[in-house]
């Protein structure tokens, strides 16, 4: 009787479990994993394009979510090796952790908090007391428990003593890109959102004036504890602050620190 | 007041309105289809059960685009009507009915095919009409199938989550139910609070079903 059955370790075969092998483990680029703050998405993007044509060895992928979400991201073990926050609360937070090697912490951009309304909006709202003046307006900002932007509007508010009173009436959302999204939909009369984010938002959302925080508004990065990559986590920090990532922040409307 | 109360509360409530709603929904849609051999019953099934396979955000999406101010219904509301359900608990509401009226529909239609046709037969050559054929015959025997769709409905509201969040946001006091609470709450990494409506939450649904399941079974002769 002859064996029907085929050798399974076949010289065809075994070629092509090494091809794939090699395919796996072999030379692909070195990729580093950067959480950043969801206002930061367009501009990040674009330092990050820039760095990955000057330094095509490296791929650079990024996370974008409220800086208190990606906080608890990474206290919960998610493989991240930049961390970049919209305030300084939340890189405390994470060094008081252990989650970032501190001495890589540094500040790389300034940005400044708007109030806007939606392109078409009829309300005639000119200044944060106007917020108050009728009750059924819907107004959104970040939830200040996750968002920074939510921490700073918080602040502008109980500057002017108008947070006691609109609080309760305060549709809170889980990152200031949602609250510009509520804008562009023309779902919310009014938000408080960066400067750099109405830019991004084009002619559908419209910026009333710049509203004063307690805080200045500055963006800080570093390299997580758990990184396997710190070198070329450096390496992006220091990109992004050179002068060619200065520059691209720029053009999104970031000042610098 | 302990901070579990009020998404507890709003949950029960969003999920017996929700339940309320699918189930008359259901129930009328199953018996309509069931009611003579139409073309259209199958096309209008799967456009029905399609809540039940959609992801949660797809849903979302898709109410954003019919009842958001600038949507299709939506504007209509806000311009006639000065209402829009965006935000509300009413939109919530809204969510977790079209979530739960698959589970309704296939229940309800499962249970009146199982029916036997014979004792409609009979009512019918004794003079009964459609109306009291369906109160006095069909319903009682087909209730416990509807029954456990209707469980399976308050359930699902219950849970619903994704398509709540984006239609009715999360709105502490007002708009925030168990799920979006906890999910805030694991956000923020106020673990004890997530740990506490989570027990909360699953206790609730626990002994809803349960007690059903039990009443479902006393009955049973």
């Amino acid at each position: 009787m002859t064996r029907t059955n085929r050798n399974v370790y076949s010289p065809p075969f075994v070629a092509f479990i090494l091809v794939l092998l090699l395919w796996c483990s072999g030379a692909h680029a070195e990729e580093i994993i950067v959480s950043a703050a969801a206002s930061l998405g367009n501009a990040m993007q674009a330092v990050g394009d820039q760095f990955q044509t000057d330094h095509s060895d490296t791929r650079v992928i990024f996370n974008f979510a409220a800086s208190g979400a990606l906080l608890q991201q990474i206290a919960h073990g998610a493989p991240v090796d930049v961390f970049a926050s919209a305030n300084q609360a939340f890189m405390d937070r994470a060094a008081k952790q252990n989650l970032i090697r501190a001495q890589t912490r540094c500040n790389f951009a300034r940005n400044t908090l708007v109030l806007a309304v939606p392109a078409g909006s009829a309300t005639g709202i000119q200044d944060l007391g106007d917020l108050v003046s009728a009750p059924q307006l819907r107004i959104s900002i970040g939830d200040p428990a996750t968002v920074p932007a939510g921490r700073y509007a918080r602040q502008a508010l109980q500057r002017i003593d108008l947070w006691g009173i609109l609080r309760d009436r305060l549709i809170l959302a889980t990152s200031v890109r949602q609250v510009l999204d509520y804008l562009r939909r023309d779902e919310i009369d009014a938000g408080l959102v960066y400067n750099t984010d109405v830019r991004i938002a084009g002619e559908a959302v419209r910026s009333i004036k710049t509203v004063a925080t307690d805080d200045p508004i500055v963006y800080c990065i570093a390299v997580t504890a758990a990184s396997n990559r710190p070198a070329g986590g450096q390496q992006f920090i220091d990109y992004l602050l050179s002068d060619t990532g200065s520059a691209v922040l720029a053009t999104f409307g970031f000042e610098r620190p | 007041m302990p901070p579990f109360v009020t998404p507890l509360m709003l949950t029960l409530k969003v999920a017996f309105c929700a339940t309320l709603v699918s189930s008359a929904l259901g129930i009328v849609i199953a018996r309509w289809m069931q009611c003579g051999q139409r073309w259209s019953s199958d096309w209008i099934d799967a456009l029905l059960t399609l809540p039940m396979v959609l992801p949660p955000t797809v849903l979302g999406y898709y109410l954003i685009v019919i009842m958001g101010r600038r949507g299709v219904l939506g504007a209509w509301m806000q311009n006639h009507l000065g209402i829009s359900l965006m935000f509300t608990w009413q939109g919530a509401v809204l969510a977790a009915t079209v979530a739960a009226l698959p589970l309704v529909l296939k229940s309800a239609r499962a249970a009146f095919e199982s029916v036997d046709e014979q004792f409609e037969q009979a009512a019918r050559t004794l003079g009964a009409s459609e109306w009291s054929i369906f109160l006095r015959i069909s319903l009682p025997l087909a209730w416990r199938g509807i029954l456990a769709g209707v469980m399976l409905a308050f359930a699902r509201a219950m849970g619903e989550f994704g398509a709540t969040l984006m239609v009715a946001g999360n709105l502490p006091g007002r708009t925030q139910t168990l799920s979006t609470a906890i999910y805030s709450a694991v956000q923020a990494g106020q673990d004890q609070q997530a740990n506490l409506l989570v027990g909360i939450a699953s206790a609730v649904c626990f002994l809803i079903l349960f007690g059903t399941g039990r009443l479902l079974r006393t009955q049973h002769h």
